[in-house]
């Protein structure tokens, strides 16, 4: 009984999280770009909301990280504290060529690298920037990935 | 900038991580009740070492470096560092491509005023307006795109000129464009002097006398909105700005409203030059050549970027590389202004006066050697790099 009571959570939960995932950003040492174009992705042209997508304040109550920009040394302990302090299951998409390679700032001496270096990515979304819809695109495929 | 505490004081620590902010900044606010006592800035969260990154790249590589300082004011920075490379040269662009580099400079001022309308009005809780603007903000970026092919980085500037041009189609899709923004503009001039609930987050919040603005260095519209006349457009044309010239904005309240009012003025300059650009652009040639490798030299190129006065300073040591690349954004010139206007606010009235002076952080954070009067430190490279590695050990 308890067994088929856990399983029918698990299911609610996975159910809510495909469809509203609340999202935190954190930019480790990106040039704006990017940042721009997620902030574009929530005003009305784009407007994740309508997905159910919610961007929101604190880590404690995000399900998925957006990071952008290569992670620069001394933003690196603050990503790695804010991942840690999501709940679990916890999903990082890293957006912009720099949180893919480093991009143009590979070899700057500030710079460790880009984010997969830090903390584990499962979503890169290419571009410099990209495009709010390519963003969108990369959330909806995460979310696609969840589904049982 | 010590935080100074005493027992019955509370510090308030906000970022870096912060909602409300797209950049990592951290600022400690010590308040006695609801009012603020003392401020206090970490920057240096985003320093990537992009100078120093520079000396190890080509001329042509640095141009698309450079563009990537900031993401909001990317051509300025192209710009700047390209008209500095070709007086290193001897050379000099082509005058369509000097008006076309300054059309992309003003539909990016454009949507950097837009863009900082709404965030700002979203920090004092004025989502509407914010949603609206950046809505409005959708069409000029759909007008950088179709000239430049990106909607953010649109690398316009290549050494010697311009990589794009424009067509009768496109520059009639700037006309409406410009038709439409001005339109909305004016609704929001008239909501940023009207509207009683915003006017009350905003007059006479955040107070800069034109004395301070003087002193603590403030420019850029910052320092326009206390009176300050300073614009490098109108102080030494750059570009095309001496054909199509632009008229100063000044105000002389320096509260938050003047600082809106400022930037939404600096928009209809904008609307208008750019319709001058288009209808009156010089034919010609786009590019002049480059040499690969730059003559020996200093040189030291000014634009004014959406935020104020960008310097670039460059050496070469007639390589193909530069020998020092030095950038001094408006941002962090505008950081101290903050931190004294601040004093004797009400907390909730910190996230509009931070926001006011449009900060930027990937800009900013660069390494900068603070000359206090008694404790101050210089550090060549070897000892920089040396602390570095300790600090981070
Ligand atoms: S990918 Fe491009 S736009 Fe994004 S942070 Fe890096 S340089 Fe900036």
């Amino acid at each position: 009984m308890e067994n088929l009571m856990q399983g029918v959570m698990e299911k609610v939960k996975t159910w809510a999280r495909i469809n509203s995932p609340w999202a935190i950003h954190y930019n480790s040492g990106s040039c704006n770009g990017c940042d721009i174009e997620i902030l574009a992705t929530l005003t009305p042209r784009y407007d994740v909301e309508r997905f159910g997508i919610k961007l929101q304040g604190s880590p404690r109550h995000a399900d998925v990280l957006i990071c952008t920009g290569p992670v620069t040394l001394q933003s690196r302990d603050r990503l790695v504290r804010i991942y840690e302090q999501m709940p679990e299951p916890k999903f990082v998409v890293a957006v912009g060529s720099c949180g893919i390679s480093g991009g143009v700032f590979q070899g700057c001496y500030n710079v460790v690298g880009d984010i997969s270096e830090v903390i584990p990515v499962n979503v890169y979304i290419p571009g410099c920037p990209p495009r709010p819809e390519a963003i969108i695109h990369g959330v909806v495929e995460l979310l696609k990935s969840l589904q049982p | 900038m010590e935080p100074k505490t005493a027992p019955e004081k509370f510090i308030v620590p906000i970022g870096p991580q912060h909602p409300a902010l797209k950049e990592p900044g951290h600022f400690e606010f010590t308040v006695e009740g609801e009012v603020v006592t003392n401020a206090t800035a970490r920057l240096g969260f985003v320093h990537r070492g992009m100078e120093k990154g520079a000396e190890n790249r080509t001329w042509v590589q640095d141009l698309y470096l450079m563009e990537r300082v900031c993401g909001i004011c990317s051509h300025v920075h192209a710009l700047a560092f390209s008209l500095g490379v070709e007086k290193l040269a001897g050379v000099q662009a082509p005058p369509r491509a000097q008006a076309i580099r300054e059309l992309v400079s003003e539909l990016e001022r454009i949507h950097s005023h837009l863009l900082w309308l709404g965030v700002a009005a979203h920090e004092g809780g004025f989502d509407t307006l914010f949603m609206f603007s950046w809505r409005d903000r959708e069409t000029v970026m759909d007008l950088l795109e179709t000239i430049s092919g990106n909607r953010v980085n649109y690398s316009a500037n290549v050494l010697g000129g311009v990589k794009i041009d424009i067509n009768e189609k496109q520059a009639d899709a700037i006309r409406k464009g410009m038709d439409f923004l001005e339109e909305r503009t004016q609704h929001y001039l008239k909501v940023v002097t009207e509207d009683e609930t915003f006017l009350g987050r905003t007059r006479n919040i955040g107070v800069m006398t034109y004395e301070q603005a003087d002193f603590l260095g403030a420019i850029g519209p910052t320092g326009r909105a206390s009176g300050v006349k300073r614009d490098v457009r109108v102080d030494s044309p750059y570009t095309a700005y001496s054909d199509f010239p632009v008229n100063l904005v000044t105000h002389t309240h320096g509260d938050l409203e003047a600082r809106f009012i400022v930037r939404i003025k600096e928009l209809y300059e904008s609307y208008r030059l750019v319709r001058e650009l288009v209808d009156k652009m010089p034919a010609g040639e786009l590019t002049v050549k480059v040499p690969r490798r730059i003559p020996e030299g200093e040189v030291i190129s000014r634009v004014e970027a959406p935020r104020g006065e960008l310097l670039y300073f460059l050496k070469s040591n007639g390589s193909d590389k530069p020998e020092r690349v030095k950038v001094r954004t408006p941002s962090l010139c505008n950081w101290s202004s903050v931190l004294v206007t601040a004093v004797g606010h009400n907390l909730a009235d910190m996230p509009m006066i931070l926001a006011g002076i449009d900060p930027c952080f990937s800009c900013n954070d660069r390494v900068v050697t603070v000359n206090r009067k008694t404790d101050s430190t210089q550090m060549d490279w070897e000892d920089l790099r040396q602390y570095g590695i300790e600090y981070y050990k």
